[in-house]
């Protein structure tokens, strides 16, 4: 159990690295030795790690490769490189295959007070973890290195972990770097024997990871600590980890545990009043009967789909949602805790908080460590809906299999219904003079007639892919703000558009006297390859396809050209309409973009550039939401707005 | 009178078995004259480790000479082991049950300690038998089932051909009737070391091995329990084998002391002292009876001595007259409880490093009333490093996910070494041998072609730095893959590294280990370097040649090391799975049955037809009945039926059908699956 002897090396420590803050502040590799030192002392095994930044390259090749390829060797200077140490306590009876990673993200040229403390809990925890007995799987101390971002420096660290370059002439070139070489002096500690190297050290196969961060300006009543669990596309750590820190933290260490909620939807009115709707049939239903127990209540309901929503919406990004993410993309499960600490300033909350954040991350990293096998046996597929309750996948499939089940047999009627229609009017319009022969003719002219919309299908998912693929070519303009480059982007799509329309679609015009029916048929392929688009992006990234289906479901389903509702003059073709004109102008994606963020943020801050600048984000991280909304989403809305817009 | 009776039987019963003590030690008097007896030597040997550790390193050898008079019947060696030997040929064996990992880097991988008693974890066992080659594996079978009721461990595991191996050459006793298996997650106990134990003449209950107290040897850092037995062969027919078993039990522990001294920070720079009662919490209180000698012995290793050497010199110099050289190791910078009784100092100084210092305590000289307590108090902070290995190898795996990976072999120069290869590395063609033997299970599917060697972060290619290899790909579910390399690696080396990818295989369901969700094991490599022999030369002395452990010393044995285990996470089924199959298969089937038989069943023109006759005939008064109080029910005005049910004699046609077709469909069914 976490001492107040390990709290009071944790404090030494963090005094040591405020103070050396204020001495040198220019390079930041004294706190490197200072912790490197530290880790020393307790017979740890401590060395550093160097990598460089890696800028994010859109490379339309490497898209849906692993994370060690792709790697482009370029011309590091020296001022570019960010420098980890890593210790690794070795279990004294372990065997040395599996072990246990606990990261904190320290950037030694700006470090608040907040990053300081990490590590004082990180260090007590190691300081304790190197007295135990009971400890089976090694435990590795990341000190990531975050001046070029937290999430850099542990994919590079694991980068080097997992996949090694053995030739390299890069890292030849950071031996050059004069600073560097100070650390070396630290050589062999002369009380514990450890020794300090430069060589990359390995310590088996990581069975979890833990991320550590306190932040201090916080205006908290209470400790709390937040989770972060969200990795790249929507993957999620498995959930059993979540629920021992879970857990710990609560019955344990009476800390309060939230994790990320839409802000805005707790003040929404509509969601309260349905909240008040549940929370009275619920208790309707239990004074019926005592045993049915779903009453919730409002501010819960209020809350739950608050976090509900946050969880879709980062799910369905698919970038990280903080450096745990690395981890995920080499099947370690990860997830990052924030500690926000009580306001105050006074030097006994320090120690409070370093010894029940030091128990908590001590408990869990005892937990893991008592683990014969690695997390297999709980959800990796769920939404959070509070840190204790979730939406597993065998529920929140079956909406989206609601959702998406009229697809089909939408598709399916409005095929056959075009099919005999055009056989109708074909046999009514020929004479019954007519042979035989050019009655079978039609028939099978009338039923190849999808193909020629299936080829306008094709060539609109063709447009789909050129467009997403047009940001590599903006990308290597220099000097572009994102403003002109989304500009340029439109400019470009539209331009590629026309084009194709031009070039390839020409000749759809020919079938002329078909046309009546044409849009039916365009409508069938149209819901049918959307079908196909969102039940392939439910497997890869379940959020986006939720997300998609809501937009587009109704879309696909509603869109009628609007001479024929003009024609009709109807009120239900008039309101259909309308609902059409609505559905087209919000399924645009950056319309449905600045619509959502204008709702979160108010409107006052959307600019145009901020999309683009999503976007990049978006390409940047490998997110398949890109490919999805390039390819699925984009199409799928050129092809109704054609729809809307045909002429029969 | 047979009260009277009793003392008298008592008295000659004592009588008697005065005489025949006589009578034996006579006889083997006798015996000594023609050639060796029966013998049993127990020594402990205490080293203080660089990283304020001790290592403690029991060494127990009983030695059965070839003979024809004893027959079957042994003194003091133990009747199991000779049996075993007896019966399955064993020409010399070696099994090591291990907990924890040797630190190469912090207790030295050069010594004669780290190269034959550090182990990889789990249970290592290997065998070279006396037999012609198409029996050896029947023996290796049997012997490993022996092995594990005598030891209690699941030593039986070894027995399927997937778990061992024969290596060619690259494993240092090289012979064809080798055979090499290890279990790296045998987890190791004291039901382990009582049957091991058990062997000795004394048990832990007198001499030496009192010391083993079960809860300080588990406590340490590293634990690794040795059997290793050799028979001299026999010369002649009938001439049963003498036999040399061999026990080691090597531990690393934890001076007590430790977490005191760390409370005061002057104290904090000098090495822990300890003693045997602080490590062990027990003392020696004489000597095994049965032993024939009875040794502990402290060792100052090489960098110690040089260090302490260097301290020395410079207290020398600062005291205007220093001490002879002999005086050295009388007045040390420490202090021991007892005085040594012999002091050996290391002959050859072929490394740059000094030499080491051996400091010999006979226990004979120790009784109940005045046990052996040996401890050893510093006087000042020393800080030295153990002599390293040429090269620091380390073993990890690349890649991720579930397909395919890579596993990779760094192999680090060590800076120490540089001194003593310093004298070969003038010369332009100094090569640097390095032995790497490695077993792979089946369902690692390693690509032999794709093996890279990188030597100074250069690729290289193969044939310049591999000089002989030595591969038996694995086949799958009957053995595992072998390579055997020898490298050749420039002296000057810094780092060199190999790298071999493989698929990950799929197992059968029935082939997962009990928590196959862990990962799979690979076993250790090892690394051997050829040219280097980890042996320590002390002066000539008759008392040298009698300890078995320093003419085990004296051996020249090529330095070894074992890299770590790795732990490879396959793909694993989820083991609830075949329930939802089942059912869903069920399901399947009941629908596909169901409707098969509904389209098989109905006729609908005939049953039209039927429906038709019926009405005109009289209806059923049961459905009659039915069908009013439904109408009843609904509150309409009830109305004949127009279609009745079908005649009961044709529903009984219809079942003798039904049951025929199921019938017909479960033989089908049978015959197919058979």
């Amino acid at each position: 159990m976490l001492a107040n002897q390990h709290v009071l090396e944790g404090n030494r420590l963090v005094n040591d690295l405020t103070s050396s803050n204020l001495k040198s502040s220019e390079t930041g590799i004294e706190s490197q030795r200072i912790i490197a030192r530290y880790m020393l002392d307790l017979g740890a095994e401590a060395s550093i790690h160097k990598f460089h930044r890696q800028l994010n390259h859109f490379h339309p090749l490497h898209f849906f490769s692993s994370p060690d390829s792709g790697i482009i060797e370029e011309n590091y200077s020296c001022s570019s490189y960010g420098i980890n140490t890593v210790g690794i306590i070795r279990a004294p009876r372990g065997d040395g295959k599996e072990a246990i990673v606990l990261v904190t993200p320290y950037n030694a040229l700006k470090s608040g007070l907040g990053e300081a403390l990490s590590i004082g809990i990180a260090y007590s925890v190691f300081s304790l973890l190197s007295q135990v007995t009971w400890l089976a799987k090694d435990i590795i101390w990341l000190v990531a290195d975050s001046r070029y971002g937290e999430y850099a420096a542990v994919s590079a660290w694991l980068r080097d972990y997992q996949t090694p370059k053995f030739s390299s002439l890069s890292t030849l070139d950071a031996e050059m770097c004069p600073d560097i070489d100070n650390l070396y002096d630290l050589k062999v500690n002369s009380i514990t024997g450890s020794k300090f190297s430069s060589s990359f050290k390995r310590a088996g196969t990581m069975a979890a990871a833990l991320v550590l961060k306190v932040r201090n300006k916080s205006d908290q009543f209470e400790d709390t600590i937040s989770i972060y669990a969200e990795a790249s596309n929507g993957q999620m750590p498995n959930l059993d980890l979540i629920n021992v820190v879970n857990y710990l933290a609560v019955h344990r260490q009476g800390l309060h545990v939230k994790v990320e909620k839409l802000w805005s939807l707790l003040n929404s009115s509509w969601l309260k009043i349905l909240g008040e709707i549940f929370e009275s049939l619920g208790k309707v239903a239990k004074s019926l009967n005592p045993k049915w127990k779903f009453g919730i209540t409002a501010t819960e309901y209020v809350e739950g789909t608050a976090t509900l929503a946050s969880s879709l919406y980062y799910q369905a990004l698919g970038l990280p949602t903080g450096p745990h993410g690395a981890f995920r993309d080499y099947q370690i499960d990860a997830i990052t805790l924030e500690i926000l600490p009580k306001f105050s300033s006074d030097k006994v909350r320090h120690s409070d908080i370093l010894l029940r954040g030091g128990r908590l991350i001590e408990g869990v990293i005892r937990s893991v460590n008592n683990l014969l096998e690695k997390f297999h046996q709980s959800f990796f597929l769920y939404l959070l809906t509070s840190p204790s309750k979730f939406v597993s996948v065998g529920v929140y499939m079956i909406a989206f299999a609601l959702l998406i089940a009229p697809l089909p047999i939408v598709a399916a009627s409005l095929y056959v219904d075009a099919s005999s229609l055009g056989n109708c009017s074909k046999s009514d319009k020929s004479t019954p003079s007519a042979s035989l022969d050019t009655d079978e003719h039609s028939i099978t002219i009338g039923s190849w007639m999808w193909l020629n919309s299936a080829k306008l299908v094709f060539l609109v998912h063709l447009w789909g892919a050129i467009v997403s693929l047009i940001p590599y070519v903006i990308c290597q303009i220099p000097d572009c703000t994102p403003t002109t480059s989304f500009m340029i982007w439109v400019l470009l799509s539209m331009l590629s558009f026309l084009t194709l329309y031009s070039v390839l679609a020409s000749p759809l015009s020919c079938a002329k006297a078909s046309q009546e029916k044409e849009w039916a048929l365009v409508k069938s392929v149209t819901i049918s390859s959307v079908f196909i688009g969102l039940g392939l992006m439910s497997v890869i990234n379940f959020a986006t396809a939720e997300i998609g289906a809501l937009l587009m479901v109704p879309m696909c389903l509603l869109a009628r050209p609007l001479k024929l509702d003009v024609r009709a003059g109807t009120l239900r073709s008039f309101s259909r309409m309308i609902g059409n004109l609505v559905l087209g102008l919000i399924a645009f994606p950056p319309a449905a973009f600045f619509l959502l963020k204008g709702m979160l943020d108010g409107f006052g801050s959307v600019n145009v550039g901020a999309f683009w600048i999503w976007v990049e984000s978006l390409w940047a991280w490998n997110s398949a939401t890109y490919l999805f909304i390039g390819m699925v989403h984009l199409p799928c809305w050129v092809l109704c707005i054609h729809i809307l817009l045909h002429t029969c | 009178m047979a009260l009277l009776q009793r003392p008298f039987f008592v008295l000659l019963l004592v009588l008697t078995h005065q005489f025949m003590q006589y009578w034996i030690a006579f006889g083997s008097v006798n015996e000594e004259g023609q050639k060796q007896e029966e013998e049993f030597n127990e020594e402990l040997l205490l080293k203080p480790l660089p990283d304020r550790k001790v290592l403690a390193h029991f060494h127990f050898q009983s030695s059965a000479p070839p003979s024809t008079s004893n027959g079957r019947h042994h003194h003091i060696f133990p009747k199991a082991i000779s049996q075993l030997v007896q019966k399955f040929r064993v020409k010399e064996m070696e099994l090591s049950f291990t907990q924890g990992r040797w630190n190469y880097e912090s207790w030295g991988g050069f010594d004669p300690i780290p190269s034959s008693n550090a182990k990889p974890p789990g249970v290592e066992l290997w065998a070279v038998f006396d037999v012609p080659q198409h029996q050896i594996d029947a023996s290796w079978q049997n012997l490993t089932h022996t092995l594990s009721g005598l030891f209690c461990a699941s030593i039986n595991f070894l027995e399927s051909t997937t778990t061992y191996s024969a290596p060619e050459w690259s494993f240092p006793p090289a012979s064809g009737n080798l055979r090499y298996g290890t279990l790296p997650r045998e987890a190791v106990c004291t039901e382990n070391l009582t049957p091991w134990l058990k062997l000795l003449p004394c048990r832990d209950k007198a001499g030496i091995a009192v010391l083993l107290d079960r809860p300080s040897i588990y406590r340490g850092f590293y634990h690794s329990q040795r059997l290793h037995l050799t028979s001299t062969g026999s010369g002649s027919e009938g001439m049963v084998s003498g036999i040399i078993l061999e026990q080691t039990l090597t531990v690393v522990l934890q001076p007590n002391s430790q977490r005191a001294g760390m409370a005061y920070a002057s104290e904090r720079h000098i090495q822990p002292s300890w003693s045997l009662t602080s490590i062990f919490g027990k003392q020696v209180s004489g000597t095994c009876v049965l032993a024939k000698s009875s040794n502990v012995y402290l060792l100052l290793d090489r960098g110690l001595v040089a260090e302490l050497e260097h301290l020395h010199k410079e207290n020398e110099k600062s005291a205007e007259n220093g001490f002879t050289s002999q005086n050295f190791w009388t007045k040390p910078s420490f202090e021991l409880s007892a005085d040594p009784d012999r002091i050996f100092i290391e002959e050859n100084s072929l490394h740059s490093k000094g030499s080491s210092v051996l400091y010999k305590f006979q226990v004979e000289k120790y009784s109940e009333s005045e046990p052996f307590d040996l401890s050893l108090t510093w006087k000042i902070p020393v800080v030295w490093l153990s002599q390293q290995a040429p090269l620091h190898a380390s073993r990890f795996l690349m890649g991720s996910g579930n397909e395919r990976g890579a596993i990779a072999i760094s192999l680090k120069s060590t800076q120490l070494s540089e001194g003593f290869m310093g004298a070969n590395a003038d010369d332009e063609r100094c090569d640097l041998q390095v032995n790497v033997f490695q077993v792979v299970p089946w369902y690692v599917k390693v690509y032999f072609h794709s093996l890279q060697v990188f030597v100074n972060q250069q690729p290289k290619a193969i044939s310049d730095i591999i000089e002989k290899i030595h591969v038996s790909p694995s086949k799958d579910k009957v053995s595992p893959g072998v390579m055997e390399m020898v490298l050749k690696l420039p002296c000057k080396v810094n780092s060199a590294a190999l790298t071999i990818e493989f698929d990950k295989g799929f197992l059968h369901i029935d082939e997962y280990p009990p928590d196959a969700n862990q990962g799979f094991d690979i076993p250790s490599a090892i690394i051997s370097f050829p040219n280097f022999h980890a042996s320590m030369i002390f002066l000539k002395d008759d008392s040298v040649n009698k300890s078995p452990l320093l003419s085990k010393f004296q051996e020249k044995s090529p330095v070894m090391s074992y890299t770590e285990a790795l732990l490879v996470p396959l793909t694993t089924p989820d083991f609830s799975m075949p329930y939802n199959v089942i059912t869903i298969t069920c399901t399947v089937f009941a629908l596909y049955f169901g409707s098969l038989l509904n389209v098989l069943r109905r006729r609908v023109a005939e049953e039209e037809r039927f429906l038709k006759e019926k009405a005109a005939k009289k209806t059923g008064r049961l459905s009659l009945l039915l069908s009013k109080l439904s109408a009843k029910l609904r509150g309409r005005q009830w109305e004949p039926p127009s279609s009745p049910p079908a005649s009961s004699s044709f529903i009984n046609a219809k079942l003798v059908f039904k049951v025929i077709l199921v019938a017909g469909l479960a033989v089908g069914w049978q015959y197919f699956f058979s």
